[in-house]
């Protein structure tokens, strides 16, 4: 080779490339034309099948496809949507759902009482290994549907489970089913109004509780809108309306749920126009963010509730002085005026104040900050000299637990500091192996509205979530009862005794109820988040 | 020739599992407990975890999942991400996005090292030859992370040149931010080296005897001053390819570009092994052909190498 060939070659091998990249490069995005359509930011969603989606990205999506059985007023108390009435016997063990008539899929089907009986078998059947399948734990006959490896990791294989159908579903007729528990629930009309109660068309299945190829991708459901195309993944769902829609009409034609992988580049893009709402902004954003959005820059409350875990199975914690000192020791409001800069506020009760039931302040003085009474305490209770608070590295939690610390360390004048561990599997492994971690930082946000969704998982000997082992019969039945109570304003009261052993016995450290701190572009108003952290879409409409 | 192009193409082979075993390994080793990382902090039922746990043999033990894995790959197949996506739809989806973006920023840097390289090797001393030296010491010195998000708060937000982010079906236009950010990851060495490449030939006798046989400025300095200061700075351009996939992590994360970078980076987050590994295996192939195109291209530039 001489000459000017390899020249040639060369030139030749590079326009090749750069014809073939720019001829790939189309530009779409012709569905942000639509004159009353919106766009929303989310992260990619986990799933878009309803019983397996346990986050909110996923949940917002299918909210705009899906219509539920129920929905929740200001009051966070749950009110009929597609269906029509939701009764119960007296011992709140058998409910009778009828629902609406008229309700078609989007893809024609009509709405019968099949398809929710076939989705929530479809869900609760173990091996499908959908993440909500939890939900469906209350119903009769879960039990049977759920195999366990009998040897947790090992290579043997789970036995298949006795049962493929709920034995607590019974369809009474087309627009009727009744679902038996399998102890009473005061509160189970609630439950359904969680994402892995939608109903599933008959397109939605290839065979008997077997889920169609793709139908993940594209899913139908019984709801306002329609999906456009499919799910363009790490990119975006595009949904339009459906027309005559049967439920309430929301009041945009369309919504672009655009993906993104990090909140900062979903922020840029707001305030540069280029998209309608962000449900969070990001922490390092918050400082300018008035300056950026003013009156746009918007909070509503959350559910969620961040405290910190007494290690209660270790001897020194297990004083309740040492842990009554330990929250008497710690300025709520400093933290999240300083660290949150506002976005967040003080907790000083066990249940978030977005469930009905909730009063401020149960934890009382245990929840004050006095140095000199926590250090009174801490000495009567012969606390440890040295204070560990565990967390997971990759939540941003470094500033404000260290700042925790150094308040322990100023009001108690005991050693304090924090222990990074890379994530919350790690952290959580040594809790339940029941190593030296010392205070554990924890946080919960509710599955459905209800006082019990706080107290069930996170203080009952058995909560899936009681990491710390607080244990405390009397508290546990009261919870129970109140599960079983006949009303739920009797169900309430039961509850509300059962947070005020909690404020005595302290088995945790309430520290903030978030917020969701969102935004939105001028292109539309009326913009409200629910306590799901979701964007209210039937609410929301375009800028006149 | 041939032969020498078969021959590497057969240490390619080896290469690609040798790599792809590593990089299982590691992922072997650095895999805790993927399924909880896949459900977040929510607690996970026995019966979830099991079927969870057949679903991606993580029941078995190092040697049967590599084993998976392979068998799966030679048939073409790249298996299930924990995200229940096949692998192989990621990759299809991820990669032409990033192979523009960094072809992109491969042109942009190349152009305005070697222009620049060039005339401050003619000017040695004067003005613009400094500048160029502050210039890109000032742009070597700042990591990636600061110079994305500022360019794109600067010429996106505040002065509204260029679309803010990217996304996936994102036009040349749109990436020409990005493709920017991250030219300036390596337009500095290439710069210097083509200055300094060019500012040795220049004293080169062939090019006294050049000038001497009385050829015009351009073609001394185009064809016979270039062609042998390019052999330096193509092998540069080469080994640049890491630097601009390393640095594509960072770059598209900021813009909004669901690339092989941010893949890689949710799948180490997320302990995802087939996403991982997948996306791995085709950077290495990526690697080794681009290395086997700059050895090829030695030979074109300079006559005196030959491969046999």
């Amino acid at each position: 080779m001489r000459g000017n060939g390899p020249w040639k070659m060369a030139a030749g091998a590079a326009a090749i490339a750069l014809l073939a990249a720019g001829c790939s490069g189309g530009s779409s995005d012709d569905d942000e034309t639509l004159p009353n359509a919106i766009s929303i930011g989310i992260v990619e969603p986990e799933s878009l099948i309803p019983s397996n989606t346990t986050e909110q990205n996923g949940s917002s999506v299918l909210a705009s496809l899906f219509y539920p059985l129920v929905r929740f007023d200001e009051n966070s108390n749950p009110y009929v949507v597609a269906a029509e009435a939701i009764t119960h016997d007296k011992a709140n063990k058998v409910w009778t759902v009828k629902i609406r008539s008229g309700f078609t899929f989007s893809n024609g089907e009509a709405v019968t009482a099949d398809n929710y009986i076939n989705a929530w078998n479809y869900g609760a059947y173990g091996p499908n290994a959908q993440l909500a399948s939890y939900f469906f734990s209350r119903i009769d006959g879960y039990a049977q549907m759920q195999s366990v490896d009998p040897d947790g990791d090992g290579p043997e294989k789970a036995e298949v489970p006795k049962a493929k159908k709920l034995t607590g579903l019974k369809k009474v007729n087309n627009t009727t089913f009744t679902v038996t528990l399998s102890a009473g629930f005061a509160g189970w009309e609630s439950v359904m109004g969680y994402d892995a109660f939608y109903p599933l068309p008959k397109a939605a299945f290839k065979a008997d509780g077997v889920l169609a190829d793709g139908f993940g991708d594209a899913p139908i459901g019984n709801g306002p809108f329609k999906i456009k195309g499919k799910w363009e993944h790490d990119s975006k769902v595009v949904v339009e309306k459906v027309t005559d829609f049967k439920g309430t009409v929301p009041k945009v034609d369309g919504i672009t749920w655009k993906i993104y992988q990090d909140l900062g580049a979903q922020y840029a893009d707001l305030v540069a126009g280029n998209l309608d709402v962000e449900t969070k902004i990001p922490i390092e954003s918050l400082a300018s963010a008035s300056g950026d959005l003013g009156d746009r820059l918007q909070k509503s409350p959350s559910s969620a509730f961040a405290f910190v875990g007494f290690p209660i199975y270790e001897k020194e914690y297990q004083d309740k002085k040492v842990r009554i000192a330990l929250s008497m020791a710690i300025n709520r409001e400093e933290m999240t005026d300083q660290i949150f800069l506002g976005s967040e506020t003080p907790a000083t009760s066990f249940v978030s104040p977005v469930v009905a039931g909730y009063r401020p302040n149960t934890c009382g003085e245990n929840c004050e900050y006095n140095p000199t009474k926590a250090k009174q305490l801490y000495a009567e209770g012969k606390g440890p000299a040295d204070i560990k608070i565990s967390y997971n590295v990759d939540g941003g939690h470094k500033a404000w637990v260290d700042a925790m610390c150094n308040q322990i360390k100023a009001s108690l004048g005991v050693n304090c500091s924090g222990s990074p561990e890379p994530k919350l599997s790690d952290m959580l492994k040594k809790v339940r192996e029941h190593k030296s971690v010392g205070m554990i930082r924890l946080a919960w946000a509710m599955d459905y509205p209800l006082m019990e969704n706080y107290l069930g998982p996170l203080y009952t000997t058995d909560g899936s979530s009681n990491y710390y082992g607080y244990s405390n019969s009397a508290f546990d039945s009261l919870v129970r009862e109140g599960s079983e109570a006949a009303t739920p304003a009797a169900a309430i009261k039961k509850w509300q005794q059962a947070e005020d052993i909690l404020a005595d016995d302290m088995p945790v450290l309430p520290l903030r109820f978030g917020q969701n701190v969102f935004g939105h572009s001028e292109k539309v108003t009326s913009v409200e988040m629910d306590l799901f952290q979701k964007v209210d879409i039937y609410k929301i409409e375009v800028a006149s | 020739m041939f032969r020498y192009i078969v021959r590497r193409l057969l240490q390619m082979v080896l290469t690609f599992f040798g790599a792809t075993f590593i990089v299982y390994a590691l992922m072997f080793a650095v895999q805790d407990d993927p399924i909880q990382a896949l459900v977040g902090e929510r607690p996970i039922t026995a019966s979830q975890r099991a079927a969870l746990t057949e679903r991606y043999h993580l029941g078995d033990n190092f040697f049967a999942q590599y084993w998976y894995y392979m068998k799966g790959l030679l048939t073409g197949d790249f298996g299930t991400s924990m995200t229940n996506r096949k692998v192989a739809d990621m990759l299809a989806d991820a990669w032409p996005v990033t192979l523009r973006l960094s072809l992109m920023a491969i042109v942009i840097a190349a152009t305005i090292a070697i222009l620049a390289g060039v005339v401050s090797a003619i000017r040695r001393g004067s003005i613009f030859d400094n500048a160029t030296l502050v210039v890109t010491l000032i742009v070597l010195a700042m990591p990636i992370v600061v110079i994305a998000p500022l360019a794109q708060l600067v010429f996106g937000i505040k002065l509204g040149w260029f679309p803010v982010t990217a996304g996936k079906d994102a036009s040349l236009w749109q990436l020409l931010l990005p493709a920017g950010v991250l030219a300036s990851l390596v337009v500095a060495t290439e710069l210097r080296v083509t200055r300094a490449s060019v500012a040795e030939n220049l004293r080169a006798d062939y090019v006294r005897t050049a000038r001497a046989k009385g050829l015009t400025g351009a073609r001394v300095i185009g064809v016979h001053v270039l062609r042998n200061s390019l052999i330096p700075v193509i092998t540069l351009i080469g080994v640049d390819l890491g630097a601009l996939m390393s640095g594509a992590i960072v770059t598209e994360k900021v813009f909004n570009i669901p690339g092989v970078g941010f893949n890689l980076f949710r799948g180490i987050r997320t302990e995802d092994g087939p996403l991982v590994v997948g996306f791995v295996s085709v950077l290495v192939i990526v690697f080794l052909v681009v290395n086997l195109i700059v050895d090829l291209l030695y030979a074109a530039l300079d006559p005196r190498i030959r491969y046999e």
